[in-house]
């Protein structure tokens, strides 16, 4: 039997739309369409669905992938034209609580360092972040500081790629974050390592952190997380007593029912430290979408306008109401777990989708389809004919962000780079903006963008992160971070230097400590469900699929759920045997893959191949009270021998055919 | 580190044999058996398990020497333990002539055929062998024969050398005994198809090989220098070596100070004796002076020039003498360890070097504080596996790293950037062994010795057409003549081929050349390792042209396109040249057709070698063509 099958063709074609289609009936079947057809009808349904429900009946899935300018157009026809503020896109399902987190503690929800940083730190700290694999790009420029002589520390409850560079790697358990952490900031505050120097000058709330803290003793945290106590002890010396450290980490932190919570649990240790505000030393985590950080700086989340503007500020409300002659609402809009929800309230009756895939990405999937099938108008517009485009009432087909249209977009150190045309679109495809522009045009509001600079400009205007960045010194500079206020100068690569100043005024609002407690999973494990499953990414497909399955790679071998050889050999069960499993939510057939990285009661898998294994049946929706992230990483299995042949009893369409397995 | 480990599992003694190098691991992470709950915590490794990467190709060696052939399995337990992932280890262990990854009987017995042993019958022998221990490369009653590039036995043509993997027996003489050796090594030579049978089927039972005296014809000389004590000291013993002189250039060294070492190797004219003849004090005051730290000496003992087998008749007979250059010059240099590359063929060599620094270690002249003098050092021997690259000094370090040994761009150069990307004074065995007598005597009187020039005393391998063939020691300037009458030159010299494959041939009546760097460079020629082929007429020179050919295909590294392409078009010209001149001689239509293929093939070896010349990346692509062109241009080969 062989895990690696490099004969083995494309998991899923996905072929680029080129065309519009539309739906005459609920429940009929999707049809060639013009566009101006397709475009009327969209139009008609947004118009009569908010004369009938209004405003906040619309919601917006704004794209992570497209470019700056189209999430600004995206979001301002979501606030102008439809009046609400129910935009959000799939940040949310990863790096919101990032940076729900960050920006309590900051005032800003950016990574507070650069990729350069990461070459010139002593110590890095990977947490809950297979970056090896799920950040390739990111992890290369790791690999520099490794060799510039860092060490590099990993936190997961696997042993993963990542983990195998570590001088350290520490195994905890799945959801125990917060009292390894808090261990570890309790080690470094009775080793008498803590920077008080900082703590002082530039943070509020050390008291009540150090009282929260101390229950969680060496032994204590061993207790719950299963990590000896040395190994705690050890990364809670080496990241105190680095002179710069990087605390990097991703969706292991932020996918649990409490995401904000760990993610301020790990900025306490930089506040401790103060690991933060200066070059080598800060936050990072590192985010997914090409473009999920700029998605959110560009207003394409329910509570913030572009450039991070707080809609509840009245002042800011003013300045972008002149700008856009309109009224904006003073509250916050639905995000998209609350749009789910609101789906299933008849709250929510339109979606307009552009280059999202909820009906696959959403934890508890079969849920999100019942949710979207429940709209009264759903207009998907992508390259591809998603699960989500194939429940569409109108289905517009798009433009490639990264090679058929300009524009920008923001990487995780929030550089704003430029994208450029390179090719043009097949068939009928049309430019994001342009279709909704269009679409605006015909509900009443005609805007005149001469191109995707125009666009940047208007931002530019009304974001003062942004006001510096013109296409032109963005090509001179190979790109800028932001924050970038002035057209003269550039501001450092770090974020947060004012936290160092010892002039108060300039030092601004000192970062708070986030009192935090420890949550475990909710989903939890029993004797009907025993094993802890956890989701994740591998190296060589990209979030659903729908983009790299069409490519064949030596590397892939299908979905699969992986096993410790022990439990392995607990369920009787090989490499390649087909299994059922199960959560209290659904269940899925899938074949075995016996890794080492695992441990005994830890299974994993990723959402790569819905199509055939649609693991988010498993995940819990489970959400975070504060950024509204659900708890991927943490749902309680079961695996059983089948029965019975696929098909005849659970509600999954995976393993139809052995070939899929990969043997 | 990504590591894809395959399926394989280690055998119970390849698991034994990187364990006996490396310790036992330290987790289930690194190849233990079981998987600990702390196993499932807590992983140590990065930076300090990536820093044993030199340690691969001694692990290679350990799995070799264990059970003769590297399996998947052994190959997957080494990269486990060493972080290193297997397919770059595959390529690692795939380089190297000695190793195999398919199964292979235990003992693996090399029959030389280079210059000096064609020379002495190594085609009839070969055809002898064949038919006792069948074809060459298929395992025979517990054996295997493979034909092998030069195994540095010259002066005992034609020789063979067999290795058994496996057992600790016929542990060499001067070896520790309570470490013995886990395989066997014999040689025979002169060989005869009676004792290579025999060979193969018993190594450690072969005759004693000759002391290395008799490989110095000039053996009792008042005259010699470097020689003197070969074959006089008792290569075992410390005390006998300092008995005769030994330890009083390091303790002058001591007094003079590292600059003091450097003027007096600066004004003694010491150059190089690997072959490049670069001014040694230039070489370790530019090391001695770069601030990056640490500083490294190694000791290049790769001698795999065919013809060439000086260095290891020193390091047979005169061990302690390398021990203490090796000291001195990490002394000069402020290097505190110092490694010596020593090629794999030398199973001897080996034995006493080995002993050799233990023995020092143990009297203190290694370790902690050398003479008591404060200043630590110590040398570790690593073995070769049969790769002539990699006495190239950049693909010596990048075999020392545990990489392939593929020789790197110069500049940076090693006195900057050499072994571990550190300032390394990488020399000659010869070379420093040179240092003895500049410290000892002074350089003024050092420098009296030769020519204005080229300074000091300079060994020959002698071997060929000669009646003493052997390593023969004189002051630079003396003649060619003179050497060969030395060493009774036979009647019919034909030609002299000078500096071994890299080198040049020189006709019979060129016998007044100096033999000086500067001499034979006027001549058009090269001293290169210090080889004197003889050559008469019994060999068909396209013959040898062939062989000559045939080694450097087989020994390019394949790195660099013009020497990897350049070697295998000059083989294929010349072996159609050797066919034409076999059938020929027929006249008519026929031999005018040969001809202009001839001068063709002529032509192509002229563009085909200008391109390796000048545009390879190092010497060995460089040099490739050099003896064919001298056959061509002065012997009048290939008309």
């Amino acid at each position: 039997m062989t895990r690696r099958d490099r004969g083995r063709p494309p998991s899923t074609r996905y072929d680029r739309l080129t065309h519009p289609l539309v739906r005459d009936e609920k429940g009929g079947p999707l049809r060639r369409a013009t566009w101006d057809e397709a475009l009327e009808r969209a139009a008609d349904g947004f118009r009569r669905i908010r004369a009938e429900h209004g405003p906040d009946a619309f919601g917006m899935f704004s794209c992570a992938r497209a470019t700056n300018e189209m999430n600004y157009v995206a979001q301002k026809f979501t606030r102008v034209v439809m009046g609400t503020h129910n935009v959000d896109s799939c940040n949310r399902t990863c790096h919101a609580p990032s940076v729900a987190g960050l920006s309590a503690a900051f005032g800003s929800g950016g990574g507070t360092s650069s990729y350069e940083e990461v070459e010139a730190t002593d110590l890095i700290v990977m947490w809950g972040s297979n970056a090896r694999f799920a950040h390739p790009i990111f992890f290369q420029h790791v690999l520099k500081g490794i060799r510039n002589g860092a060490r590099m520390y990993a936190v997961d409850p696997r042993r993963t790629s990542t983990a195998e560079w570590a001088e350290s790697w520490l195994g905890l358990n799945v959801g125990t974050d917060i009292p390894l952490a808090h261990a570890i900031g309790r080690e470094i505050i009775h080793a008498g390592l803590a920077n008080h120097a900082f703590i002082e000058r530039a943070t509020t709330g050390f008291e009540e952190y150090a009282a929260e803290v101390e229950p969680w003793t060496l032994s204590a945290a061993e207790q719950v997380t299963g990590v000896p106590a040395a190994a705690i002890r050890d990364l809670a010396h080496a990241y105190a007593t680095a002179e710069r450290a990087q605390l990097c980490w991703t969706l292991g932190i932020t996918e649990h029912h409490n995401g904000t919570d760990n993610v301020r649990a790990l900025i306490n240790l930089s506040l401790l430290t103060g690991h933060v505000g200066r070059y080598g030393a800060g936050l990072q985590p590192l985010r997914g979408q090409n473009n999920v950080q700029g998605g959110g700086d560009m207003g394409a989340i329910p509570d913030r306008l572009p450039g991070f503007q707080n809609v509840l500020e009245p002042e800011v409300r003013k300045k972008f109401e002149e700008v856009w002659g309109t009224e904006l609402e003073p509250r916050h809009g639905r995000n998209l777990t609350d749009m789910f929800e609101a789906m299933a309230s008849g709250e929510l009756r339109a979606v307009y989708c552009i280059g999202e895939n909820p009906a696959q990405s959403e934890a508890d999937s079969a849920q999100a389809v019942e949710r979207l099938r429940m709209l009264d108008l759903l207009v998907v517009q992508d390259i591809f004919l998603t699960k989500t485009a194939e429940l569409a009432d109108v289905v517009l087909p798009a433009t490639a962000a990264w090679c058929e249209t300009e524009g920008t977009t923001t990487s995780s150190e929030r550089r704003v780079q430029r994208v450029r045309k390179a090719v043009d679109p097949p068939g009928e495809a049309r430019e994001d903006i342009a279709v909704i522009c269009e679409l605006a045009e015909r509900l009443g509001h005609e805007w005149k963008f001469a191109d995707a600079e125009a666009v940047w400009d208007e931002l530019r205007s009304v974001s003062p992160l942004h006001y510096g960045m013109t296409y032109e010194r963005l090509e001179e500079h190979q790109g800028i971070r932001w924050p970038c206020p002035s057209t003269e100068r550039l501001e450092p690569s770090y974020l947060h230097g004012r936290l160092w100043e010892t002039d108060p005024a300039r030092r601004g609002r000192p970062a708070p400590f986030g009192i935090v407690r420890h949550d475990p999973p909710v989903d939890l494990t029993d004797d009907e469900y025993p094993l802890r499953l956890t989701t994740g990414r591998r190296l060589d497909s990209y979030n659903t699929g729908v983009q790299s399955g069409g490519f064949a790679s030596p590397l892939r071998s299908g979905e699969c759920v992986e096993l410790c050889p022990e439990d392995a050999r607990r369920f009787g069960v090989a490499e390649g045997d087909v299994v059922l499993v199960a959560s209290r939510r659904g269940s899925v057939r899938a074949p075995v893959a016996v890794v080492d990285g695992l441990r005994p009661g830890l299974a994993f898998m990723t959402m790569h191949f819905p199509d055939e294994v649609d693991t988010n049946r498993l995940t819990v929706e489970a959400n975070c009270p504060i950024a509204g992230t659900a708890e991927f990483k943490a749902s309680a299995i079961r695996i059983e021998k089948p029965t019975q042949q696929p098909g005849a009893g659970e509600d999954s369409a995976a393993g139809n055919e052995p070939a899929a397995v990969g043997s | 580190m990504d590591l894809r480990i395959g399926d394989g599992e280690p055998t119970d003694e390849e698991r034994a044999a990187v364990d006996g190098l490396l310790g036992p691991p330290g987790s289930s992470w690194e190849g233990g058996d079981e998987r600990t709950q702390e196993d499932l915590r807590w992983a140590r490794g990065g930076r300090e398990a990536r820093d044993r990467r030199d340690l691969l190709l001694p692990g290679l060696h350990a799995l070799n020497d264990r059970v003769g052939w590297i399996s998947g399995g052994g190959l997957d337990y080494l990269c486990r333990r060493l972080t290193v992932p297997p397919a770059e280890a595959y390529g690692v262990a795939t380089f190297y002539g000695m190793f195999s990854v398919r199964p292979r009987p235990a003992t693996v017995l090399h029959v030389c055929t280079d210059l000096a042993c064609a020379a002495a019958g190594s085609g009839p022998l070969c055809a002898a062998v064949a038919e006792r221990l069948g074809p060459a490369g298929e395992a025979w009653d517990g054996a295997v024969w493979q034909p092998s590039p030069c195994l540095g036995l010259c002066e005992r043509a034609p020789a063979a050398l067999a290795v058994r993997a496996g057992d600790g027996g016929g542990a060499e003489e001067g070896t520790d005994p309570d470490r013995a050796r886990t395989y066997a090594a014999g040689v025979a030579a002169p060989a005869t198809a009676e004792s290579v049978a025999a060979l193969a089927r018993d190594p450690a039972a072969a005759e004693p090989e000759p002391e290395p005296a008799l490989a110095v014809p000039q053996f009792g000389d008042p005259a010699l220098t470097l020689l003197s004590r070969v074959g006089v000291v008792d290569p075992a013993s410390l005390d006998d070596y300092r008995s005769r002189g030994g330890y009083r250039a390091l303790r002058r060294a001591f007094a003079l100070g590292p600059a003091g070492v450097i003027r007096e190797v600066t004004d003694s004219g010491l150059l190089g004796r690997g072959g490049a003849a670069f001014p040694t004090g230039r070489k370790w005051q530019a090391t001695a002076s770069q601030p990056d730290r640490p500083h490294y000496v190694v000791c290049n003992a790769d001698e795999s020039e065919p013809g060439t087998f000086k260095d290891r008749v020193l390091m047979e007979g005169d061990p302690y003498a390398l021990i203490e250059a090796m000291t001195i010059a990490g002394y000069t240099v402020g290097a505190e360890r110092g490694y010596l590359y020593l090629r794999g063929e030398y199973p001897r060599a080996l034995g006493r070097l080995t002993h050799a620094v233990r023995q020092a270690r143990a009297r203190g002249l290694l370790g902690e504080d050398v003479l008591g003098q404060g200043y630590a050092f110590d040398i570790e021997i690593r073995r070769g596996a049969g790769a002539y690259i990699c006495g190239e000094e950049t693909a010596l370090f990048n075999s020392l790293e545990g990489r392939r040994g593929e020789p790197r761009a110069k500049p940076p150069f090693p006195v900057e950037k050499g072994l571990f990307g550190k300032p390394t004074a990488a020399n000659n065995v010869e070379t420093l062994v040179n240092v003895l007598p500049v410290l000892e005597r002074g350089a003024q009187a050092y420098a009296a010795i030769g020519t204005g020039r080229s300074t000091g005393p300079k060994l020959y391998c002698v071997s060929g057409s000669v009646e003493r063939p052997g390593v023969y020691e004189l002051p630079f300037g003396a003649t060619l003549r003179e050497l060969l009458t030395l060493a009774g030159v036979r009647e019919g010299l034909r030609a002299v081929l000078l500096g071994g494959a890299a080198g040049g041939f020189v006709r019979a009546d060129e016998l007044d050349i100096p033999l000086t760097f500067e001499g034979t460079a006027e001549a058009g020629t090269t001293l290169g390792s210090g080889v004197v082929f003889a050559v008469d007429g019994s060999v068909p020179l396209p013959q040898l042209l062939l062989r000559i050919a045939e080694f450097f295909r087989d020994e390019s590294c394949g790195q660099c396109v013009p020497c990897r392409i350049g070697t295998v078009r000059q083989e294929e010209a010349l072996r159609r040249i050797a066919d034409r001149a076999g059938a020929g001689g027929d006249g008519g239509a026929a031999a005018d057709g040969a001809a202009d293929g001839t001068a063709y093939d002529v032509a192509l070896l002229r563009e085909i070698g200008a391109a390796m010349r000048d545009a390879s990346i190092c010497g060995l692509g460089q040099t490739a063509w050099n003896a064919v062109e001298s056959a061509i241009d002065r012997l009048g080969a290939c008309r």
